[in-house]
């Protein structure tokens, strides 16, 4: 759907990383984890193209007005890595966004007692909380591993421990958590679990192929949230594609990040990156 | 006349194919009509036109294939699409349940690819008309380009006119020093008539990397900003032939389509804009039949061809 949404709040969490929370109409309180929005920065023709981005959280608030009902809000993540998302975190409260969404698949939340183990690197977390949120609410066991170049890389972590998420941070220049790659302690806790887990990653590719690639050696369910550069977000431009496992120029099988994604099962990928 | 109760004549005609309205929906922005199904009535706009069809299925370019400009985006999709036989047995289906013309947009790497297209087409009863893309490498003679050479341009639109009694449209690419040329062989060919501006060669470049942005290195330049270019050559070709005119080119809003149609455009084509707001063809539609009721403009044929120079 396509609607006028109002900012309630737009703050910068970390330096560069900003949070923002919108109204949304009834429908949205139903967004899956996992699911994205195409957000028009401005009414203006520059810049021209709608930003996906991921929504962080869903939920209910009760306007100041008295006697008003509660509504439902949307939250996002962003980072700023343009024009548009600088002029997204430049926004502020009661400005009005033209929101198309929510868009594509979700993740799927697999079975109640098995160990949920979500990866994220850097802004790849902003899928990932509220897939944390409903994993908890089904009572799995959920530990996050959040990777990043630096402290300021690592996103919302109190907000998962708040849900009872048992975090695991490392960044590659060691000012939090363990120097390194997150895999490092993933690679851990899978020994430890003897291979009984589902994965779930959102990050950079590199993080992504990693953690592919640890699913497979040890045959793991794993679900990827991937990026791509879409135009549309609905399927139509083709921009966005990603090949599947069997794809070849001869028999061709992309998938449309926007509308057959962007959670993907890994092992239906070609990790080619 | 009586403004409130004006109900403007909002048909038109184009290759024999009526329309209710003259807003199309561009080839390859579009997907095969059932994916904008959500975010527009089809029963609102004239016709919506595929994505590029051939013979086999393409898998088209590497990524990056889009990126934004001021203005405007660049696209290098590759003409990925799901082949004839694909688009007969999961898309013709869709299309039998809409009372609104399709148009089949299709291509070939050679003049016998593209007949081979025409006349399987030519056999899809749910498939209004065609629209020839001549914007494509010509695989045997050393991949010029079918649409930058008239003689080339005219060889493949007889071809395909020869196989095919569906209405035969020709989508002209403005990668040419004459437009007007382009436009006169293909007509002299057989077409019934010609929709323009597909894309402009363009690129972009990323000083960081120092490398291209997108995989193929060119791409399609649309959006907003080709508009002037693109109302420039409707205006020149609706003046030197008489086939109806399909304006395509950055068109926004209903402004833009009915400066198209002043222009010599008998329908108008929008693209770019459905990426933005999938709902844009019919908002268009409506925008404009609430222009011409503002303006007290009884019929939009009385606006074909009507500038004043």
């Amino acid at each position: 759907m396509q609607f006028t949404s109002m900012i309630l709040s737009n703050v910068e969490v970390s330096p560069g990383y900003w949070r923002m929370r919108l109204t949304a109409p009834q429908a949205f309180a139903a967004a899956h984890a996992g699911q994205f929005v195409m957000v028009r920065v401005s009414a203006a023709i520059d810049p021209l193209l709608r930003r996906p981005l991921a929504i962080f959280d869903v939920g209910m608030h009760t306007p100041a007005q008295s006697g008003s009902q509660p509504q439902p809000f949307f939250e996002m993540l962003f980072r700023v890595v343009g024009k548009g998302t600088a002029m997204l975190a430049a926004l502020h409260e009661t400005d009005l966004l033209d929101v198309l969404g929510p868009l594509g698949s979700g993740f799927d939340a697999g079975s109640a007692d098995e160990e949920k183990l979500i990866v994220g690197g850097g802004i790849g977390l902003a899928p990932l909380y509220l897939l944390a949120k409903g994993l908890v609410g089904r009572g799995s066991p959920v530990r996050l591993f959040a990777g990043g170049r630096s402290r300021d890389d690592i996103l919302c972590i109190t907000e998962f421990e708040r849900l009872g998420v048992e975090c695991y941070t490392a960044t590659e220049d060691g000012s939090l958590g363990e120097q390194g790659f997150v895999t490092v302690a993933l690679t851990r806790r899978l020994d430890a679990l003897k291979g009984r887990a589902t994965l779930y990653a959102c990050g950079p590719d590199g993080m992504l192929k990693a953690v592919a690639a640890i699913a497979a050696e040890r045959q793991i369910p794993c679900q990827v949230s991937l990026e791509g550069y879409m135009a549309c977000g609905v399927g139509a431009c083709l921009g966005c594609v990603v090949p599947g496992r069997e794809h070849s120029t001869q028999t061709p099988d992309f998938r449309c990040v926007c509308t057959e994604g962007p959670v993907f099962s890994a092992r239906d990928l070609q990790w080619t990156v | 006349m009586d403004r409130l109760n004006m109900k403007p004549d909002m048909a038109v005609s184009v290759a024999g194919i009526a329309l209710r309205n003259p807003v199309m929906t561009a080839s390859g922005t579009f997907g095969y009509g059932e994916e904008f199904v959500d975010y527009v009535d089809l029963l609102k706009i004239g016709a919506f036109i595929t994505k590029g069809l051939s013979l086999k299925p393409r898998a088209g370019n590497p990524t990056p294939r889009i990126v934004e400009t001021p203005g405007g985006m660049l696209n290098a999709i590759g003409l990925q699409n799901v082949g004839i036989d694909a688009f007969i047995a999961k898309k013709v289906p869709f299309l039998r349940s809409v009372a609104t013309p399709a148009i089949a947009n299709f291509f070939g790497d050679t003049v016998d690819e593209y007949a081979e297209m025409a006349r399987r087409l030519d056999d899809i009863p749910e498939v209004a008309g065609l629209e020839m893309n001549i914007s494509c490498p010509n695989v045997k003679h050393g991949g010029i380009v079918f649409g930058a050479d008239p003689a080339c341009a005219a060889g493949v639109v007889r071809a395909c006119r020869a196989v095919s009694k569906k209405p035969l449209i020709v989508k002209l690419s403005p990668n040419v020093t004459d437009i007007v040329a382009m436009a006169k062989a293909c007509v002299d060919a057989g077409a019934d008539s010609l929709s323009l501006i597909n894309t402009l060669v363009g690129m972009a470049i990323d000083i960081k990397t120092r490398r291209p942005v997108l995989a193929n290195i060119t791409g399609g330049f649309s959006g907003p900003a080709i508009k002037p270019i693109a109302l420039r050559m409707v205006w020149q070709v609706a003046r030197a032939v008489k086939v109806p005119i399909i304006g395509i080119g950055g068109i926004m809003n209903a402004t833009d389509a009915l400066e198209f149609i002043l222009a010599g455009a008998s329908a108008v084509q929008v693209g770019t804009a459905s990426f933005i707001n999938p709902g844009a063809a019919q908002t268009i539609a409506d925008d404009m039949e609430a222009w011409l009721v503002a303006n007290g403009v009884a019929d939009v044929k009385s606006l074909i061809g009507a500038l004043e120079t």
